[in-house]
């Protein structure tokens, strides 16, 4: 990785990372968010070039992170940072990034833990747990019978093996939320047949952002 | 991967197998990857810290604020000190190389984090010139190293902010510590006296780098922790134990993190970053950065 610190400069060009790979390519605009330490100490550990440098998709040892401003201006990415208080118990590094591509947009809500680790929590507002170390996908769905089984499915015709996968609802017959991680990464077709299910409300496909 | 040093002790004793065999097989099972990638991985992790460590001793690296660089190579070349021309000035070296690296946006390996990232490479390349050790041996005290830090990351912490420098440079120093020692011949047992007997010697260290940067006292913390480190490694090979067994060290340096004020987990209100000259520098320079980036 590059230096000189693993939680704000290469968690942060993670987080980034994460968030290009919600739209698919170096989003147009990107509006930064800084809460706690990242806000505080972000620009002297180079977070603001490490989250950068993540959207225009520099992995954490990527030596252009340094000039990761200069050349986002070059290839068009036009970014702003705030430093805001997401909320008083938020982990001290956390940023809510919100990018736009051709019209389509994202909005992540990720904080770095230490050692590189990342853990996003929230994407365009629903709560996810996704830390990036496997492929993943997030759907939301109705909460309806064999809903797993159809989607598993899919999963299995596209030769993608499931790690793991966390299913959640806040009420029978309500929303039922679902992180899976693969050890294959999920094509887009795959990702446009999950669309396809008249029953999955929203869903996203997210990067292996760490590890060799 | 293991949740306990006990635990991977007892079974590289019951499978007479090194720490870092057992290491390996448990990170294979886990990553579902061959031993033999794993391998080649962590030869790529060894050939990014002999690079920094070159780079870092020309002595031609300052960081953003200018607070530090040019170090590492002054203590190559000094003739003076009670450690001239020994391993022992030659690993502090290497410390300061790779941290000077690193706090000039240079490519470095965490180990475990950035801030940290001096210790372990110093120790195992120091170490490995000193007593021509093959690149082989140095690759398996790196897994070593990993299973020391993944149960560290597990029972304890492994971040400044969470529990001060205890965590990164003493995670760091307790990692080299119990790896070098295997990689110079010693048991796994004595493996894990080597951590406890270097990690109790960080227990309660702050975090407390000026503006909170990682910069100052960082690059000096990881030469201090790897004369730690070599103290615990010196003293396991001869054969003397520590009484507290190792994971119970490692779960009170998690205590201790929880238990320490905020102002002292990298949020430069503490320490020395609170000092009258610390608040000074850290305006200055931050101001200096600001203006440089504009």
């Amino acid at each position: 990785m590059v230096g000189p610190s693993s939680s704000h400069t290469a968690g942060a060009c993670r987080l980034g990372l994460l968030a290009r790979g919600l739209i698919g390519g170096t989003p147009q605009s990107g509006l930064l968010q800084l809460h706690g330490s990242f806000a505080r100490t972000g620009e002297g550990h180079g977070t603001d070039k490490a989250l950068v440098g993540g959207l225009l998709g520099f992995r954490p040892d990527d030596e252009r992170i340094r000039e990761a401003l200069q050349i986002a201006e070059r290839e068009g990415l036009d970014y702003k940072f705030e430093k805001v208080t997401i909320a008083d118990a938020a982990h001290p590094n956390t940023v809510r990034i919100n990018v736009e591509l051709n019209g389509k947009k994202a909005t992540m809500l990720g904080s770095s833990l230490g050692a590189g680790r990342i853990m996003v929590q929230e994407i365009d507002g629903y709560p996810v747990e996704v830390t990036g170390n496997l492929h993943t996908i997030v759907l939301v769905a109705e909460d309806r019978k064999g809903s797993i089984a159809r989607i598993t499915g899919i999963l299995a015709e596209h030769d993608i093996n499931i790690a793991t996968l966390r299913l959640s609802r806040k009420e029978r017959g309500g929303d039922a939320f679902m992180v899976i991680e693969c050890d294959e990464e999920p094509d887009k077709k795959a990702g446009e047949e999950l669309r396809a299910l008249d029953w999955v409300r929203w869903t996203r496909r997210l990067p292996k952002v760490s590890g060799g | 991967m293991y949740k306990a040093l006990a635990d991977a002790i007892k079974d590289a004793e019951r499978d007479k197998k090194s720490l870092a065999q057992v290491a390996l097989a448990a990170e294979s099972r886990d990553q579902g990857r061959p031993v033999e990638d794993i391998r080649a991985a962590l030869q790529r992790a060894l050939d990014v810290m002999r690079s920094a460590i070159e780079k870092g001793l020309v002595g031609d690296l300052y960081s953003a604020s200018g607070l530090v660089g040019g170090d590492a190579a002054k203590l190559r070349t000094s003739a003076k000190g009670p450690l001239a021309q020994t391993p022992f000035r030659d690993i502090l070296t290497r410390a300061l190389a790779v941290q000077e690296v690193n706090a000039a946006m240079g490519v470095i390996v965490a180990a475990p984090t950035a801030g940290g990232a001096g210790v372990l490479p110093a120790i195992l390349t120091g170490l490995a010139k000193a007593k021509s050790v093959s690149d082989e041996k140095v690759v398996d005290g790196l897994a070593t190293a990993g299973l020391i830090g993944a149960v560290v990351a597990e029972r304890a912490s492994l971040s400044g902010a969470e529990g001060g420098c205890q965590a990164e440079t003493g995670a760091a120093a307790g990692m080299a510590a119990g790896a070098a020692t295997e990689m110079l011949g010693g048991t796994p047992s004595q493996v894990g006296h080597a951590v406890a007997l270097t990690m109790q010697g960080m227990l309660g260290l702050v975090c407390d780098p000026l503006g909170g940067l990682v910069e100052l006292p960082c690059v000096f913390r990881n030469a201090t922790g790897a004369a730690i480190a070599l103290a615990g490694i010196e003293m396991a090979l001869a054969g003397i134990t520590f009484a507290i067994p190792v994971d119970e060290v490692i779960d009170v340096m998690g205590e201790i993190g929880r238990e320490m004020d905020v102002r002292y987990r990298e949020t430069a209100g503490g320490g020395l970053a609170a000092t009258p000259t610390g608040r000074r520098l850290a305006k200055e320079r931050l101001y200096q950065i600001k203006r440089a980036d504009a």
